[in-house]
């Protein structure tokens, strides 16, 4: 029994000045409701920091009375940066159990109701508070650390290392839903302030507000429906919530063990994959990810994407619709923007940047320094 | 953000004098403390001071802080491999930023983190600067 998506909805990401938490997650929601053509039975809300930016809990019921669906049993998954991985994870389980035949999954983010300095304090609470928020390190500069490491053991040059966000930048042009639809040179990269050395701002995913929503239906239910995507897998796997405490500070076990299983659940392998959905909330993240799932090579990531790799014409395509750096990054929602751009991909409704006769989408959405990765299979039938 | 006392009070041992825990059965070392072993699942663990020197493993320079340390900023952050092998992440203090280099010999020395206004906990913690020889 493979879960099917039936219906996703987005939110352009940006600064919705005019628009709340609340409003966002309703408005993809429904979206993505009707246009599945099903009423959920069970809601996953995935968000990371309403609690401290909103000050506001309970999301899971506040979405379903706001929806008209009152009654209707409903949870918040937290996980970080992953939050949207892994409440698809949890929705997908759900529908698999059998016990739940239509399942909607919304992740929302609004970043902007707080200043920097309170986001960037809410972002770090993804480490351990007690021993690294302590310190004084923002979430920018643990990356920063491996970001560091990287170019020195693997002499990487910081034109490589921008080499990410150019890409994203440049599929990000044509999603109308990206909160940055412009190109960038690897000269504004590296002109760009520091955010955390060596990391430029243009290196670093923005603080955004958005929502995004699937719905998740079991194949008997499906059956009524023309849709075409399956979920073949959905894993979750997590390392040290400590960065500094990993035994190799250049591999992310998590996206190793969540890609692993994935593999073997799905029997797709990475030379099948058409699309890919790379967390590039750094530029590092994206290549340790590449790494460490086995799709480049140690040390060859950056290098590889500096070479022109993985654009709309390569096999597989990398951050078609802009990735986190371009279409932007609203933590909680990020997770499920990844889910709803391979759908766009896989049902060729993906515009200007459609990849022929895509079939197989693959994303990584990953919290922390690759402390939690979610990894979804999504399958064209 | 503020903290509690009695939180801010539990933790001063481990951040003043790095106190981590040492496994009985498989003899690793961990920082902080811990009640299961991360390598092998005992619960055999026993506390250790660690020493307080070092080398820089990798470095960056925080521009956009944390809002309670705002007033700090710039400053370093670095992951320090104590003599022990055992990592920690840690400020680096009484050093200019050209002079940082990976590698670079430290020893950790007690500084102030941070103040919580004017009647409020001040923090201190370990900082690492460069050795004295």
């Amino acid at each position: 029994m493979k879960p099917i998506v039936v219906g996703v909805g987005m939110t352009k990401v940006g600064e919705h000045w005019d628009e709340s938490l609340k409003s966002l997650a309703v408005e993809a929601s429904l979206e993505a409701i009707d246009s599945s053509g099903l009423t959920p039975e069970v809601i996953v809300f995935s968000n990371m920091m309403s609690g401290r930016l909103q000050v506001q809990d309970h999301l899971g019921t506040l979405l379903a009375d706001e929806l008209g669906l009152r009654g209707l049993p409903a949870v918040r998954v937290e996980a970080a940066c992953a939050s949207g991985g892994v409440a698809f994870h949890v929705a997908y389980n759900m529908i698999k159990s059998g016990i739940y035949k239509v399942a909607l999954v919304v992740g929302a983010e609004k970043m902007s109701d707080t200043s920097t300095e309170q986001t960037t304090t809410a972002l770090m609470t993804a480490e351990d508070r007690e021993y690294t928020g302590f310190y004084g390190a923002s979430f920018v500069s643990l990356n920063a650390l491996a970001h560091r490491l990287y170019m020195e053991k693997f002499n990487v040059s910081e034109e490589e290392m921008a080499s990410l966000a150019v890409l994203s930048h440049e599929n990000g042009v044509n999603n109308p839903f990206a909160m940055y639809r412009r190109k960038i040179s690897t000269k504004e990269v590296l002109e760009s302030p520091y955010v955390a050395d060596p990391i430029h701002l243009l290196e670093a995913a923005p603080i955004s507000d958005g929502a995004a929503a699937v719905v998740l239906a079991s194949e008997e239910v499906a059956k009524t429906k023309s849709s075409v995507v399956s979920v073949e897998a959905s894993t979750v796997a997590t390392d040290a919530i400590r960065y500094y405490e990993r035994e190799d500070l250049l591999t992310f076990e998590s996206a190793k063990k969540a890609f692993m299983n994935a593999v073997s659940a799905s029997k797709i392998e990475k030379d099948q994959i058409d699309i890919l959905e790379l967390h590039d909330a750094f530029t590092i993240v994206g290549y340790l990810t590449l790494e460490s799932a086995g799709i480049a090579e140690r040390g060859k990531a950056a290098k590889l994407v500096a070479s022109n790799k993985f654009t709309l014409s390569d096999k597989p395509a990398v951050n078609t619709m802009g990735g986190l750096k371009s279409r932007g990054h609203p933590i909680g929602a990020t997770g499920l923007y990844q889910i709803s751009e391979l759908y766009l991909q896989l049902t060729n409704n993906a515009g200007k940047n459609q990849v022929d006769n895509a079939k197989i989408g693959v994303a990584f959405n990953v919290g922390g320094v690759g402390t939690t990765t979610s990894v979804s299979v999504l399958k064209r039938r | 953000m503020s903290e509690s006392v009695p939180r801010y009070w539990r933790e001063i041992k481990i951040r003043e004098r790095l106190i981590g825990s040492k496994c009985e059965d498989c003899g690793r070392i961990t920082f902080p403390p811990r009640k299961v072993c991360p390598y092998c699942r005992s619960r055999k663990l026993t506390e250790v001071e660690l020493p307080k020197k070092g080398k820089l493993l990798s470095y960056s320079v925080v521009r956009k802080p944390p809002a309670e340390f705002e007033k700090y900023a710039p400053y370093v952050i670095g992951i320090i491999t104590l003599e022990n092998g055992v990592n920690v992440i840690s400020q680096l203090t009484d050093i200019d930023l050209k002079d940082v280099k990976i590698g670079m010999e430290l020893e950790g020395v007690l500084r102030k983190y941070r103040e919580e206004g004017e009647e409020g906990l001040i923090h201190y913690g370990i900082k690492f600067r460069p050795r004295i020889k």
